[in-house]
């Protein structure tokens, strides 16, 4: 049995890690860079200090019964938590920090398999080289020559940190709406065109419609004309569906179709999402 | 082809969320063994669900269906296709009486490199001190160290009033963390193929050797003994295992004489690694208790013999303890 992992090549660099399982199915891990890590770490750090004031109000309390006990309790305290907290919270969020959670990011085995505990701890305590000589200069650096983006804790530890961006379908609701598409008259050739269309082509085309009046006229033309023969080749629809329709209004009613397509309950499908 | 994604995604959601219960309960228990019909019930699902996601990945419209089933599939990949020993329960006595001493002894050759890299460091400090003991500025990092030994002893004493007295408490959560620090810090530097670590045990063992060589010359054998050992028993051997830790990871990047590749070298000493940085922490919790409680004081307070004795009953019980604890008696099964 064994395990594909696909880098994508560093000129077209998307920061993507593709895992091939051997049942043949691809899943694509974004990578996280350097500027996100460093922004996860910011808030890491800044709640870090904020649960250190609080500890501080309780050791404080704590010397009026002993200043030694409580002075010492605020060094074992902050050593305890500044090394703890990336341990303890990777590990019972599964590769997740309070920074991390808030902006998408989330520490992954580098081929796919379940996080350790032993990988967690080893990321956060190579933390003491990656922070050299400050601000994690040396991190940073290793993680922008990295192929996988990864700092030396991450190489030692085998791990990546990956950014799930939330999706943001596309509102279609204004540029389709009480528009006739004539595509729809033929749900088994929308059902190929969606099916042959990729994620991003159709997200060229919608985009080529929301922006067409920022286009120069030429320009405009020219697009819409090629993306139609594109589209074309792919799914040939009848004459009838087709005839007399701008390359714009062809374009349109591709993406109605893979977006929307027409079902029995109504004229317009909403696209069902699964959380 | 799908024709009807709604009707698709709508009859195999069932079998998402069966698939997502089963990974959720997984990871919330992972000592849990599932039993051969929920085995092959878990493989189907996790079967089905790839195809869907194989299905899936080409409609535009469903970018947020195929993240949550990659998310799935990830997971469930994951579980199936991981070779390595499940975590165990925490069993914090079984680790500390075998796991640990085993995992010294099975790097031993890590932890004898670190030892003499310390030892070539003390050769060089003393031989120095020897040489030119105005050096004692430059090598001795410490104010205290850079005066004269015998005033030293002279005023430590001498002196009546227990000068950490209000302060051991922190005083030895200093030392503790500190050392712990520095510990970290040299198996960290393991990630420089070794360099860094050797660098750190060098450094330490030329201001050891320093000392040591400058108090011997000046006659206070004893004072140095009943100062360092009591402590130094147990902390200078942690430093050596955090030295033996990083040369360990510097061992597994660098991979001489090993035919396998380096990510799956550095899996198999991950656990290893934590283990002895974690045995590391303990030695310098009972190092820094010992330093700020008991080292500090001299005779007439506590006879430099007991301190002495106490030290070396320490290192022999440490030296016992790293050699024999955990072995397997002949004829149990490995």
């Amino acid at each position: 049995m064994e395990l594909l992992i696909v880098q994508t090549p560093m000129k077209d660099r998307i920061n993507a890690l593709i895992i091939k399982t051997p049942e043949g199915v691809e899943f694509s891990l974004r990578l996280a860079g350097p500027i996100t890590r460093f922004l996860a770490w910011s808030i890491d750090l800044a709640t870090l200090m904020a649960v250190m004031s609080i500890i501080n109000v309780v050791f404080a309390i704590l010397g009026i019964l002993s200043r030694d006990l409580a002075a010492a309790a605020n060094i074992i305290g902050f050593f305890v938590i500044s090394i703890g907290y990336g341990i303890l919270l990777e590990w019972y969020w599964q590769g997740q920090t309070v920074g991390k959670k808030l902006l998408r990011l989330r520490v992954l085995d580098a081929q796919g398999l379940r996080l350790r505990f032993s990988q967690v701890v080893i990321r956060n305590l190579l933390r003491f080289v990656d922070s050299l000589p400050a601000l994690y200069l040396i991190g940073g650096l290793v993680c922008l020559l990295n192929q996988r983006a990864q700092r030396l804790g991450d190489v030692a530890a085998n791990t990546i940190v990956t950014w799930n961006p939330r999706i943001a379908e596309p509102d279609l609701n204004q540029l389709l709406e009480g528009k006739y598409n004539s595509f729809h008259e033929y749900p088994h050739l929308e059902a190929r065109l969606r099916h042959y269309v990729r994620p991003s082509e159709a997200q060229i085309a919608v985009q080529s419609i929301m922006r067409r009046d920022a286009l120069d006229p030429q320009a405009r033309i020219a697009l819409f004309r090629e993306l139609r023969a594109y589209f074309e080749n792919l799914v040939t629809f009848p004459q009838e569906a087709t005839d007399g329709i701008s390359d714009e209004r062809y374009v349109r009613n591709v993406v109605g179709a893979v977006f929307r397509p027409k079902t029995s309950g109504g004229d317009s499908a909403k696209t069902t999402s699964v959380h | 082809m799908i024709i009807d994604l709604q009707k698709f995604i709508t009859e195999e959601r069932l079998y998402w969320t069966e698939l997502e219960q089963v990974l959720n309960r997984l990871e919330r228990k992972p000592d849990e063994k599932l039993r051969l019909g929920a085995l092959e019930r878990f493989h189907y699902l996790y079967q089905r669900t790839s195809a869907d996601l194989a299905k899936i990945s080409t409609f535009s419209a469903e970018p947020n269906t195929r993240q949550y089933l990659e998310s799935l599939v990830g997971r469930a990949f994951g579980e199936i296709h991981e070779t390595r020993e499940k975590p165990h329960r925490l069993r914090p006595l079984h680790w500390f009486f075998n796991t640990f001493p085993q995992t010294f002894r099975k790097h031993f050759r890590a932890f004898a490199i670190s030892l003499l890299a310390l030892l070539v460091g003390a050769a060089f400090g003393g031989f120095t001190i020897i040489v030119d003991s105005s050096t004692k500025q430059i090598l001795m990092p410490f104010s205290h160290l850079q005066g004269d030994p015998s005033e030293r002893v002279k005023t430590e004493e001498s002196t009546d009033s227990d000068r950490l007295k209000g302060a051991k408490s922190y005083f030895s959560s200093y030392l503790m963390t500190h050392n712990t620090k520095v510990a970290i810090f040299t198996l960290a530097l393991g990630m420089t193929w070794g360099i860094g670590t050797l660098i750190m045990l060098f450094y330490n063992g030329v201001i050891l050797g320093a000392v040591a060589v400058d108090y011997v010359l000046a006659g206070e054998s004893a004072f140095l003994l009943g100062w360092l050992l009591p402590h130094g028993a147990i902390e200078i051997p942690a430093i050596l295992l955090a030295g033996q830790a990083g040369i360990v990871l510097a061992g597994a990047l660098i991979g001489w004489g090993q035919p396998i590749a380096l990510r799956t070298r550095l899996r198999k000493i991950s656990n290893d690694l934590v283990t002895l940085i974690c045995g590391v922490a303990l030695m310098l919790i009972w190092a820094g208790i010992i330093e700020a409680f008991f080292s500090q004081y001299h005779e007439p307070v506590v006879p430099y013999s007991f301190k002495i004795a106490f030290g070396c009953v320490e290192l022999l019980i440490l030296a016992l303890f790293l050699g024999r604890a955990g072995c397997r008696k002949i004829g149990e099964s490995a």
